[in-house]
């Protein structure tokens, strides 16, 4: 069984992190899996993507548009960029705090998260809310937001994989130091999966 | 990844020497191979693509497997040696790892490796995955050193920088010193290069022959619709058929030249029809098509140049299914939800970080000149990004070192203005010497900035030679740039602090007032590699809800609410910049968390 998870945000969310965590989880259930991610010159700031798919039989490593099981956006704006990627049936896990772009902070544009979680409320079959807020208080950071939402998606089970081999696959990737942290925020994020109906 | 499947492939294949110049989507290939090294190969950042490839010929000439890396532009400033090494041939196997762009995403141009390939007679071997990258580099040592001539390794964004799991072996074997045997071929003449363009010539086909056989070059199923495709383009392909794979034979394309034309001749005759899908330039679709000119086969063959495949940009499954719909009337596509019901997203183009000491230099100089008309002459770098609002401190972008050049063009020209040029401390030890040494000898009045942050920010943090690192982290004499302008004849030769607000803005005003070449120095480290220990504050008290430090100054740590300006303490270094730009002093610092 082929699952495509479609990661975005803005540079700096730790994107890519979550997704090799999340690659690295489905070979631990001994699945091949593949990744693309934004490297380079449009991660300073710019809207990001990784595309991590696993399976039995993978040939392309970005995801066709209407083929993603999930759709993690660290961004509302960002996940709504990226909607088109959703199956119809598909789940989106999305952190409400909008990071305003420069260009709408000079006046350039305006830019409502608000109305961006309204439109995903309406648009994905189904839908994960976590609020910014919750995460800080929670896991005392918003550093680790990107792995809260990957907890939610793994907890949800539309990615067929075990909570277990996410942790183990995070604590292989994350320096000791910060394992705890970012172990913590897998939980939270599950347990959040779990409240949403 | 795909960059770091190259690198266990070259070091299992006994690579002993790999040199390369950082460029995205190349860069993690040399750095892994630094951090894979088992100690006796030598791996070096050089300045730049040519020096790189020449320091890889003269190991190549000893007998030791050199890999060489870059982009696609890069292979653009080490097409001087590159040209003339295959008409001398190699000893050792010697691959040249390009990166191609599509898209283009990180680059100026869209160019294809590929057809340099065919223009250099250089043989190019082209994977269509990481995996696959990992076995095929050997394979481009073992026909580099079979036949003694440089092979080109090329592959793209997401073959460089997609992930997958890949079984790389043991552990990497360990070279013999190499030696140089003194001969003649290595010495290119007229009579040499006459000799050896025959031979270049005549090998063709032995060479096209031998690769029909290549296991990379295949015919994948047996289908009447024939689809010709190469790298990535290939995995683009059977996601799109997959399901429907009895309609289609997949010609699968490795070596794009030579072209293996006695396997592309069974593919042709096997089918009806034929589509090629390609990224960048219709390489294999050329093929085909003179092919079937030369042989008398009479084949439509769609591609780019029948307006049938896309001509810029980057593929998708999604696209050559699309396409195949569109051509063949079959149900391929995924039908894509209509979302144009959704609210207006903003724009997010990749700014300056918080705290990027360039946005401090930019400014200052900005701010100095304020009234006088300069021309602002950029160049390739982070510091590319201050061409966006609100700094507009970019007019001209063109390739490495460019902009010390144009602004001679642009003085001589007689424009009448302040010419000015910007130029990263890496890009000047990669191609901005002989520039400056251009305008000091022909007499050109231009300021130019140096924006020396430390590092080869913009791939990644790689050391150049103003750091005193080399690629393997070790040690390396410092090159000091000051020092450098001076020994070019700079007579001006300033330095300052950008986030030393007073200061910066006194030596551009200094540097501005004089004559011929006069160069300032802006020094700071790279804000993503220093730990700031203070972060900026808004006193919501005292800010008067001006905007003034969000306009002028465009820091993604800078937002405006309630009336007020705040700073994302998450995002800020404490760089200070803004409040020294404050009015009315509402922003101020504070020891971080």
């Amino acid at each position: 069984m082929n699952r495509s998870c479609l990661l975005c945000g803005v540079g700096g969310q730790g994107t890519v992190l979550a997704s090799r965590v999340l690659a690295a989880a489905a070979m631990e259930r001994g699945l091949f899996a593949r990744t693309a991610e934004t490297i380079g010159m449009a991660q300073r700031g710019g809207s990001v993507v990784s595309h991590v798919r696993f399976g039995t039989e993978i040939y392309s490593p970005m995801i066709a548009p209407g083929g993603a099981d999930v759709l993690i956006g660290s961004e509302p704006g960002e996940a709504v960029r990226n909607l088109a990627y959703l199956r119809p049936d598909g789940l989106a896990v999305v952190c409400d705090r909008a990071v305003f772009p420069v260009v709408a902070a000079l006046g350039g544009g305006s830019y409502d998260g608000e109305a961006m979680l309204a439109y995903l409320e309406k648009r994905a079959a189904r839908l994960i809310i976590l609020r910014a807020a919750d995460v800080e208080k929670a896991c005392g950071t918003l550093k680790t937001l990107n792995i809260a939402l990957l907890g939610a998606a793994v907890a949800s089970g539309a990615l067929g994989i075990p909570a277990e081999a996410a942790a183990k696959a995070l604590a292989a990737r994350v320096k000791p130091a910060y394992l705890e942290l970012n172990l913590n925020a897998l939980s939270f994020g599950a347990k959040k999966a779990g409240e949403c109906p | 990844m795909g960059n770091e499947a190259v690198a266990a492939g070259a070091l299992a294949a006994g690579v002993g020497f790999v040199s390369g110049y950082p460029g995205t989507p190349s860069t993690e290939a040399l750095e892994t191979c630094a951090k894979r090294s088992p100690g006796s190969v030598h791996v070096e950042w050089s300045v730049n693509e040519k020096a790189a490839l020449e320091a890889a010929a003269g190991a190549a000439y000893c007998g030791v497997r050199a890999l060489v890396t870059m982009k696609q532009m890069g292979l653009n400033v080490a097409s001087d040696p590159l040209m003339c090494l295959n008409y001398i041939g190699v000893k050792g196997g010697l691959v040249v790892y390009v990166a191609d762009d599509p898209g283009p995403i990180s680059s100026q141009t869209e160019q294809d490796t590929r057809r340099f390939g065919q223009y250099a007679r250089i043989p190019v071997f082209d994977p269509s995955s990481p995996e696959e990258a990992f076995g095929m580099i050997r394979d481009a040592f073992d026909f580099s050193e079979r036949h003694r001539t440089p092979v080109i390794l090329r592959s793209t964004t997401r073959i460089c920088h997609s992930c997958a799991a890949v079984e790389t072996g043991g552990a990497p074997s360990v070279r013999s010193p190499g030696s140089f045997e003194k001969d003649s071929r290595w010495v290119i003449f007229p009579k040499l290069s006459y000799n050896s363009k025959k031979r270049l010539v005549a090998r063709e086909p032995e060479l096209s022959a031998e690769l029909s056989a290549y296991p990379g070059n295949a015919l994948l199923g047996s289908g009447p619709v024939g689809i010709a495709c190469g790298g990535v383009s290939c995995a683009y392909v059977r996601e799109a058929i997959r399901g429907h794979e009895s309609q289609f034979t997949v010609f699968k394309v490795a070596t794009p030249y030579p072209f293996p034309e006695e396997l592309a001749g069974k593919f042709l005759d096997s089918t009806e029809r034929v589509l090629v899908f390609e990224e960048l330039d219709p390489v294999i679709e050329d093929a085909l098509v003179y092919l079937c000119g030369k042989t008398g086969r009479k084949k439509e063959i769609l591609g780019k140049r029948t307006g049938t495949v896309i001509t810029a940009g980057e593929l998708s499954s999604g696209e050559a299914a699309r396409t195949l719909d569109a051509v063949l009337g079959t149900n391929l596509s995924v039908p894509r939800a209509d979302l144009s019901d959704a609210p207006a997203l903003p724009v997010r183009p990749p700014v300056l970080c918080a705290g990027c000491p360039h946005r401090a230099s930019f400014y200052a100089v900005k701010k100095a000149m304020e009234g006088k008309r300069c021309v602002w002459c950029g160049d390739i770098g982070c510091y590319t990004l201050g061409n966006a609002a609100p700094l507009g401190m970019v007019d001209t972008c063109l390739c490495m070192g460019a902009g010390i050049t144009l602004a001679q063009g642009i003085f001589h020209a007689g424009n009448g203005s302040v010419n000015f040029a910007f130029v990263g401390d890496s890009t000047f030890f990669a191609s901005g010497m002989t520039g400056v040494a251009n305008a000091v000898y022909n007499g050109a009045d231009i300021v130019l900035i140096v924006l020396d942050n430390s590092t080869t920010a913009m791939t990644g943090h790689q050391p150049h030679p103003g750091t005193g690192r080399n690629a393997m982290g070790g040690p390396a004499q410092i090159i000091s740039i000051p020092a450098v302008l001076r020994a070019l004849g700079v007579k001006t030769v300033l330095e300052a602090d950008p986030l030393d607000q007073k200061a910066a803005l006194a030596a551009v005003r200094e540097a501005a007032e004089g004559s011929g070449v006069r160069a300032v120095i802006f020094r700071s480290p790279c804000a993503a590699i220093v730990r700031s220990a203070q972060r900026c504050a808004v006193d919501p008290a005292k800010c008067i809800g001006c905007k003034k430090c969000i306009r002028e100054l465009g820091c993604p740590a800078l937002a405006f609410s309630g009336g007020k300006a705040a700073v994302d303490g998450a995002l800020c270094t404490g760089c200070g910049l803004c409040a020294g730009v404050c009015p009315v002093g509402a922003i101020g610092k504070e020891a971080a968390e």
